[in-house]
Formats: C-alpha cells, structure tokens, sequence
C-alpha cells in the first residue's frame, strides 16, 4: 500500500470470520477487503481489474451474497462470515464446482477461476437449475480472457447437477436441509 | 487507487448516522452500499474525511408497499427489488431498470437510495425515478420531509439533501392495474455506462387514453432529464405510431448529452429518441394495447 499523501492511517484491528476461522487484521479504514484477505495468506482471492469490472476478486457474505472484495473495505466486513475459494474446497476434497471447472476445462491460466467459483456458488444458492442463459447473466460481471466462457458454463452446469443430486440424495437420507457440506459451517450464525 | 485516508464510523441506526453526520457536517459521506463511491474514491474523485456506514443499520433495510406507494429503505439493495415476486409482476419499470445496472454481483451489493444519493446522471435509478415520480424522504434532527425527486436531483453529483439530512427511503408510486413502463438502455459491455437509456411510465384511462406519462432520460445532461413536452404531448393521446414518433422525438431534442468512447452527441441523441419509442411501444404492449399505425 502506497499513501504518502495523508497522516490519517491509523490501524484498527478488524475481525474477520472467514471460512468459518476468526482472524484479527490490523488494517486502516481504507484498507480494501481483498488486500486485507491477501494479507491474511488468503492468496486465492485475486485482484484482477481492481476497478469493481473484472470479478477476479468475489468473496460470500453470510453464504449467498457475492461481493467484489476489490470494492469493500474490510471494516465494512467485520459481523459477516466471508467465505473464500479457500473455504470453498481444496485438493483431495474438491467442491463440485471445483471439480466441474476441472472436468470441463472451465479454465485455462486461471486468474478469474476463484471469482467465477464464488459467483457461481452464490447464484447456485438461489437458483439450482438454472438455464445457461441464467448462466452467462449471473457471470456477467466476471470476466476471462481464455476461455470464452463455453467451458465455464457448462462446468457451472455439471456442478448444479452433482449438487442438485448431492441435496437429492441428503433429503432422502433425513439430513437437516440447508446446511452446507462444502464448508461444513455447523450454522454459526451471522451477528 | 488506494483511497485517501479517512475515519470510519459504522451506526447501527439512522439515529448514529445522524448524530454522525451533525458532529462531523460536510466532512461526512455516507456510505452504503458502496458501489458508486468506493470506486469514485479509489479514483479519488471523492476524498470524504469521515465514513458513516450504514451496513449495521438492519431497520433501512426494507421494501414494502404502504401509503400507495413502494417503499425502499436506505440499505435495501438492488437484488433485493430485482428478486421480489410483487415488484416483477407489477412495477415493470423498476424491474427493467434493475436488471441492468452494473453487473449482477455489483447489485447484490449496490442500494436504490444510495445511487439516487451519488446523483451520477448515467446512474439508471435517477430516470427511472423520474418517470415513476418517486419521493426521496429525508430525516435529520428535526424530523422528516419528502422531497420530489425532480428536486432532489440537482446537478451532476449532487443532491437537495441538506447538511445534517440522511437519505432513508425512496417511495415509488403503486402502479395501478392500467399503468406499466419500460426502462431501455444501450450499454457496450455489461457493466458499463449508458451510452443511452430512457425510463417510460404510462397509465391509460378505459379508452385507451394515456392519463399520467413518465418520460425520462439517463447520461443526457447534468442530470438525469425529464422530457416534460414529450409528457404533456403523450397526455390525453391513444399510442399511435404517430404519437410515439412524436413524442420520442421531444427526446431527441431535449437530450444533451457529451461526445465520449461511448458515440458522438448526435448518435446518442438520436439514441435517445429510439429508446423512448422503443420504451413506449414496451409499455403499450405490457398494458396489452397493441400500437396501432
């Protein structure tokens, strides 16, 4: 961070609840989400455009809202549980998404994936099936430039189906609905 | 693109935010859902020296219909209106608006209220606004007052809202059953500006009359702008083709916009003109009048 220009940077310590972890950052008020992520070792989130246009950046607040973390400040954070790519899934233990980029090759450098995993994750919460029309709308803020976001549509596409199958099956088989099994979040509670 | 420095005070109720706003004055901006000014500060085109957030504050977080009318309140964010069954099925405009600003992760975020605040005149709330005759309701400490929105926008950037006056709600009239709208935009990319955009509000009488016409246009001017002879030329008419042609052409006319990227001042004011018309052959098929020629 570069600020020569102002005196005014006094650090607060904010706490963040992030995939399910309390962490204790010592930022200014203009410290940005993202950096202060990055900060924390949350490397995933990528600060793409960092002007709010590219999505490189999104995290989830409270599990569905999706945020351009480029454009929240982290004192606005704290009292929100955040859940990042890291909290989404990690090798050996892929979420369905994860594994839909990889099995449709929905990437290709890999610089846009955790924000186009996050956006998708949040539009998946509010709607499992959604057409590819819904698709390309709900991505729209995210972009890539290697794709041509065939492969991401149709990886978000195999990931509603392993997941609308996945709660399918945890209807059937008496688990409580609406819990998480990808961040195994035991509920928490948002404030 | 770090913004300049500033304190931050978060209030957990429009009281906070006053109190804020009084001992801090000019100094202060809120903030709310920070799409419009955290950008506009990172660019340091705004340098506030205190930040009251309105993020802890769950009671301006509402949208209810009372009184005849939609009510907003100041922390209610733009998915909010854009996933309500009550507002898709009746208030066409807001939801043709809503469903093209920004990007769609920008409005899980972005507020109504916040955007009629930051008074960009390429901002697509302003129009819309406009043409439905919503009513800003301002608090501060001595109470309250409802500020029509044409007063309320004032210029580029800037509002009626007082020193010491906190934005919490935004009314937008209740259509009534004869009564839709249609909110046409030209953007180069999702995300974008307005390279064009025209709001369009039309209620018609038992004979296919139109009694009240919002006619409204986005990144035209200063501010967001009224087309008022293309109102008065609507009102009393049937939807005619020749109506239409005629009163879009009053957009064209009133239309000011700046040459930029985005196309000359002659293409967006012709722009202007097509949207309206386009906006109003919407409304009339959406009242299930077809148009007749």
């Amino acid at each position: 961070m570069t600020a020569t220009d102002t005196t005014d940077t006094t650090l607060r310590t904010v706490t963040l609840n992030v995939n399910g972890q309390t962490l204790h950052q010592q930022v200014e008020p203009r410290t940005l989400l993202a950096y202060a992520l990055r900060d924390a070792g949350l490397k995933g989130t990528h600060v793409g455009c960092d002007t709010s246009s590219c999505g490189c950046c999104v995290v989830l607040l409270d599990g569905d809202t999706p945020a351009k973390s480029c454009t929240m400040f982290a004192v606005q954070a704290e009292g929100h549980q955040i859940t990042t790519v890291e909290g989404l899934g990690g090798p050996g233990n892929l979420h369905p998404l994860q594994q839909a980029f990889w099995d449709q090759h929905g990437l290709q450098c890999g610089y846009c994936t955790p924000g186009m995993l996050m956006t998708a994750k949040a539009m998946l919460e509010h709607n499992p099936d959604p057409t590819d029309q819904e698709v390309r709308e709900f991505l729209s803020g995210n972009l890539c430039r290697c794709t041509g976001y065939n492969n991401i549509v149709k990886a978000v596409q195999q990931a509603a189906r392993v997941m609308r199958d996945e709660a399918q099956a945890q209807a059937l088989a008496g688990m409580v609905p609406g819990t998480d099994p990808s961040t195994g979040t035991a509920g928490g509670g948002a404030q | 693109m770090f913004p300049a420095a500033f304190d931050y005070i978060r209030a957990h109720s429009a009281e906070e935010a006053l109190a804020a706003l009084a001992q801090h004055g000019a100094e202060a901006r809120i903030l709310a859902g920070g799409q419009s000014l955290i950008p506009a500060m990172r660019l340091r085109l705004a340098r506030p020296a205190v930040l009251v957030d309105l993020g802890g504050v769950k009671d301006l977080g509402y949208l209810r219909e009372e009184g005849g009318d939609l009510r907003v309140g100041a922390m209610t964010r733009d998915v909010t209106l854009e996933r309500d069954a009550n507002v898709r099925a009746r208030y066409s405009l807001l939801t043709d608006t809503g469903a093209v600003i920004a990007d769609p992760v920008v409005r899980c975020l972005g507020t109504v209220v916040g955007s009629l605040c930051h008074g960009d005149p390429s901002g697509d709330w302003g129009a819309a606004a406009l043409a439905s005759r919503a009513v800003m309701v301002a608090r501060s400490a001595s109470g309250e007052r409802l500020i029509p929105i044409d007063e309320f926008l004032v210029d580029s950037f800037q509002t009626s809202l007082e020193e010491g006056e906190l934005a919490v709600e935004v009314r937008f009239p209740t259509p009534d059953g004869r009564t839709h709208g249609s909110y046409q935009k030209i953007e180069r990319k999702v995300g974008d500006y307005a390279t064009a955009a025209a709001a369009v509000q039309i209620t018609l009488g038992d004979d296919g009359r139109v009694t009240h016409a919002g006619v409204a246009l986005t990144a035209a001017g200063p501010r967001p702008v009224r087309v008022d002879a293309a109102e008065k030329l609507l009102l009393g008419q049937l939807l005619t083709e020749d109506v239409i042609r005629a009163a879009s052409e009053e957009a064209r006319i009133v239309s000011d916009p700046f040459a930029d990227t985005r196309g000359s001042v002659e293409y967006k004011k012709d722009m202007a003109r097509v949207l309206v018309a386009r906006g109003l052959r919407a409304s009339a098929a959406r009242l299930g009048t077809g148009v007749t020629a």
